[in-house]
């Protein structure tokens, strides 16, 4: 899209902590769970920028919720890429607000029970119910198929961000093989089969297709 | 005459995570015997003709270690 000059993303802590040295892209860190405020500033401030988060469950989903939530409810006008393997991965598999009803943790060895943590958090809609928000879609990164599927959300994010439209998000279900314990294949074949079942794939929201 | 492609792995960058393997659909991807330098069996093609360049392999690699080139005729 030719944007790599001009856009500017915010990185979480998480695994992907380090994502400024995966992405050869300006990026800026953000403190646990507040790149969504940084993001707003940056991009109130540059408002001729692209501004992106890139951001993990257990950043998003638990410190980060207020941030999100009311990022989303300004309109902040950056897209958030929410990336969702229902796990804490970089400090060791403990349980996320995503993690499923059953899922085994380090701090749910028998499985997530809804008496004990609750039902997982599903970020779409929630968001969805927001005035804020202009394009909410949840994709997989479970096959070749899905992941094409997600780079056309993510291009149309931009896109949005770009005709000025409000606060983007892409939720995109993602493994994470060392904690599930399980081989890449074995946990695309999970995520396929029983993490999509509890978090439908589709477009949440879309205003700029609403509009027509 | 039927498009031929060429897949050349990056040995060193794949970690032998065998997603490629699993979601080609000729099958005709294996896992090496021999170690790269990171201790790990690097992924292999072992049937070059049989590719149909669908790019399956590349698109699902996390470490973007596939590079998939149409051939020419006549070329190797």
């Amino acid at each position: 899209m030719g944007l790599l000059g001009k856009t500017i993303g915010v990185a979480p802590i998480g695994c992907s902590v380090v994502a400024h040295q995966f992405m050869n892209v300006d990026m800026c860190e953000a403190a646990h769970g507040r790149a969504p405020a940084v993001a707003s500033g940056i991009r109130r401030v540059h408002p001729e920028r692209v501004v992106f988060t890139y951001q993990g469950d257990g950043d998003l989903a638990s410190i980060g919720m207020g941030e999100i939530v009311h990022a989303a409810a300004r309109g902040e006008k950056f897209t958030t890429f929410f990336i969702n393997n229902g796990i804490y991965g970089m400090t060791g598999g403990q349980m996320a607000p995503t993690t499923l009803i059953g899922q085994r943790s380090t701090t749910s060895v028998d499985g997530r029970t809804r008496e004990q943590a609750g039902m997982p958090l599903k970020i779409c809609e929630l968001l969805a119910t927001l005035d804020g928000p202009d394009y909410i879609e949840r994709v997989s990164l479970d096959s070749p198929a899905h992941i094409r599927a997600a780079k056309k959300a993510v291009r149309k994010a931009f896109e949005y961000q770009l005709a000025g439209k409000g606060f983007t998000f892409v939720e995109l279900l993602s493994t994470c093989p060392t904690n599930w314990g399980l081989t890449p294949p074995e946990a695309m074949k999970r995520m396929r089969e029983e993490v999509a079942a509890y978090y439908p794939l589709g477009v949440y929201k879309d205003t700029g297709k609403e509009a027509e | 005459m039927a498009k031929r492609f060429k897949v050349i792995f990056d040995r060193e960058r794949c970690k032998g995570c065998e997603l490629c393997r699993s979601f080609c659909p000729k099958q005709i991807i294996a896992m090496d015997t021999q170690v790269n330098a990171k201790g790990y069996c690097p992924a292999m093609i072992t049937d070059q003709e049989s590719c149909i360049g669908c790019q399956s392999c590349a698109t699902v690699c996390p470490d973007c270690a596939i590079e998939i080139y149409q051939l020419e005729e006549g070329e190797a």
